[in-house]
């Protein structure tokens, strides 16, 4: 609620953050905004947002508008909401823009010649999504509402991709290329995370439960996983190579092997354990000694007092525990297919040794937007238990 | 009704609670009162076997406390603390129905009970059963302990410091409903507290500790008239003896009911304390009374304070 100006009609003024996200903006506007190759492994030359056919680049005008004149127009909740809206505008017509021209400029399904974003595209979308943090910070908007909202203006970009406006970038002919191996990376993606976050439910709250009830636990438990999170995630991926190769010499047919899908969930689940663990920890200690001494002086037993009072008020801050470790596997989960579990990683790291920057984004973007919708999905489950709760302290 | 007999406690160090033997009268309020780490609270909390004594027996009723389980032990006895501890996700009627929820009580029967003592605390039902802690003020909220606390109808009420975080306002109003409802019910209270002029408001017993013993104990004018050493009289606070006296005694037993006086009459169930107040403020020596109805009661005159004997 900090940041809220409460008078009404006057202007901000320029501040030092607006002069960064102005240059950004400016800097998007003189760099090529799309570059021509002529097949997916050169490099292309660039085409700036001047030269792009007809009148659609005129289009950015007014919400660049908005945005670059925001210091000037007045500082209340109506003009918030309008650089807010510009913003939006402006990240989804950037999308729109270079869809548009791809296919002006080439419409030639079958021609080798590839149309990718340039850097201006890059610069112009940070710049529209800081100047939309900015924006929602003033408006100061409760937890559900902004993760609606973010999701909401996330909305027109994902119909446009659906729709085939974007099919004549690079990105989409790669995607069109891949599309087998992306569709199976998917699947193993989402297995792999899912994989590794069950055991680890089970495992990291168990050992959360156990760290709060016994002080002489916590004391080994917590460094221990502290000692595992540091590890780097390749390092611990070979680590465990060696013993699983091992177990799976010992025990033919039982399908164990160093490499593939077995090593990264357990190395993933290894790694989910200490935020998980934390998490339990966190939401048990910070049920209020008073709540639990009464609980116990009106005489609940031990199972009573910790199903009927501790669990429900620990559950807000353990969920979000489980938001940030669901988030972070989804990331850990890129570097498992350097031991052959593939995923998202597989089709990124086949780029990157390719040097075909666009198959690289088909890798990323993804997991981008996959780690969006869990933190999105996780967001909205803890605000509708703390509306359940009536746990809200003002 | 409670009946604790040579009850020790040690923590690490020192002696919390050292030989201690209390006889608590049932139906009375009984007040513990003493500086932080004389023992008081470990004393309370060892009554419904928060804290187990090392030696020594408590006998609730005529029977041994650890012939039950403690859980058993504490649904029998009410239970309320300084900072209330409601349970921030339960509305009010859960969290008062929680004892008689425990004990599985009929749905209807906790109802109707949570109605019953949200109107006995001035707290209006249909405005306050479904809110949280929350949206309560510290004083409803402390209301609402003490409801919960109150709930199955225990033989025994205790309460630790139940006031202590109040501010002064809420803080009388609170006690004055104490008061009323102890006289109303006839429930034994023992309530733990460091502030002297909440023991001798309330207390019908007062049993002062220091270092985990017994230092004086009895009727709270005793403590006035006959502290038993430096100690107590310290406690008590010397120079304001006389008028904390005057505090015990309601303006009612001194009234004159065929005297007559001028100006803005006082209500006979004021204490005499806040009598002197009026006749010192307004630079008078007779002021008129009306009783609880607001009817002429006669006056009370400035030489009667010292009169008679304190009932």
């Amino acid at each position: 609620m900090s940041a809220t100006p409460a008078h009404n009609g006057h202007t901000a003024g320029p501040d030092r953050v607006w002069l960064l996200l102005a240059l950004l903006l400016l800097g998007g506007c003189a760099l090529p905004f799309l570059t021509h190759a002529a097949n997916r492994l050169l490099t292309g030359h660039g085409i700036a947002l001047t030269a792009l056919p007809g009148y659609l680049p005129w289009l950015l005008l007014a919400p660049l508008g908005v945005l670059l004149a925001s210091p000037w127009l007045p500082d209340n909740r109506p003009w918030h909401w309008t650089r807010l809206l510009a913003t939006i505008l402006l990240g989804n017509a950037l999308p729109w823009l270079a869809g548009s021209s791809a296919r002006l400029l080439d419409s030639d399904a079958e021609s080798l010649a590839r149309i990718s974003f340039g850097g201006g595209f890059w610069l112009l979308l940070l710049g529209s999504l800081l100047f939309y943090m900015e924006s929602s910070r003033r408006l100061a908007l409760t937890s559900p509402w902004r993760t609606l909202l973010t999701l909401a203006a996330l909305l027109p970009a994902g119909l446009l991709l659906a729709s085939g406006q974007l099919n004549q970038l690079s990105l989409l002919r790669e995607y069109d290329n891949f599309r087998d191996s992306f569709d199976s990376a998917l699947q193993q993606h989402v297995q792999l995370v899912v994989l590794s976050l069950l055991p680890a439910l089970l495992l990291g709250t168990a050992l959360g439960l156990l760290a709060f009830r016994l002080a002489r636990l916590r004391d080994w438990v917590f460094p221990a996983l502290n000692i595992v999170q540091t590890i780097p995630s390749i390092a611990l991926f070979g680590l465990l190579i060696g013993p699983l190769a091992w177990l799976g010499k010992q025990l033919p047919g039982s399908g164990i092997a160093g490499v593939g899908m077995l090593p990264a969930t357990v190395a993933l689940t290894l790694y989910s354990l200490l935020p998980l663990a934390r998490g339990t920890y966190a939401g048990l200690q910070q049920v209020p000694a008073e709540v639990r001494d009464a609980a116990r002086g009106i005489g609940m037993t031990g199972w009573q007092i910790f199903l009927r009072v501790e669990l429900p008020l620990a559950l807000p801050v353990f969920i979000g525990g489980v938001r940030i470790t669901a988030v972070q596997a989804v990331g850990l989960a890129v570097v498992a297919a350097l031991i052959g579990a593939g995923g998202f990683g597989a089709i990124m790291f086949q780029g990157l040794s390719g040097s075909a920057l666009d198959q690289v984004l088909l890798g990323v973007l993804p997991v981008v937007a996959l780690a969006i919708a869990v933190d999105a999905g996780f967001k909205l489950a803890i605000a509708w238990l703390d509306r359940k709760n009536h746990d809200r302290h003002f | 009704m409670i009946d604790i007999s040579n009850v020790s406690k040690r923590f690490q160090h020192s002696n919390a609670v050292d030989g201690l033997s209390l006889q608590i009268t049932a139906g009375e309020l009984t007040v513990l009162i003493g500086t932080s780490g004389s023992g008081k609270s470990t004393t309370l909390k060892m009554i419904n076997r928060l804290i187990e004594p090392d030696s020594g027996s408590i006998r609730l009723a005529g029977e041994d406390i650890r012939q039950q389980t403690p859980e058993v032990l504490r649904r029998r006895i009410g239970y309320a603390i300084q900072s209330v501890g409601l349970f921030p996700h339960w509305t009010v009627e859960q969290n008062i129905a929680a004892v008689p929820t425990l004990l599985k009580w009929p749905a209807a029967r906790i109802r109707n009970r949570v109605t019953e003592l949200l109107e006995l605390l001035h707290l209006p039902a249909e405005t306050f059963r479904q809110r949280y802690p929350h949206q309560l003020s510290g004083g409803q909220q402390q209301r609402v302990g003490v409801a919960r606390a109150l709930a199955a109808d225990p033989e025994v009420l205790l309460m630790d410091e139940p006031f202590g975080a109040l501010d002064p306002v809420t803080r009388g109003s609170l006690q004055q409903e104490l008061a009323r409802i102890q006289k109303l019910s006839g429930k034994t209270i023992v309530l733990v507290t460091h502030d002297i002029d909440e023991a001798l408001q309330l207390g019908q017993h007062i049993v002062l500790m220091d270092k985990g013993r017994i230092v004086q104990q009895g009727k709270p004018e005793s403590f006035l008239l006959q502290p038993a050493n430096d100690f107590v009289r310290d406690f008590v606070g010397q120079s304001d003896a006389g008028v904390r006296l005057l505090g015990l005694t309601t303006v009612a037993s001194r009234v004159q009911p065929t005297a007559r006086a001028e100006g803005e009459p006082i209500r006979s169930d004021c204490t005499l304390r806040e009598a002197l107040s009026q006749f010192v403020s307004r630079q008078v020596d007779r002021l008129p009374v009306v009783n609880e109805q607001g009817q002429h009661a006669g006056a009370l005159l400035f030489c009667d304070l010292l009169g008679g004997k304190a009932s």
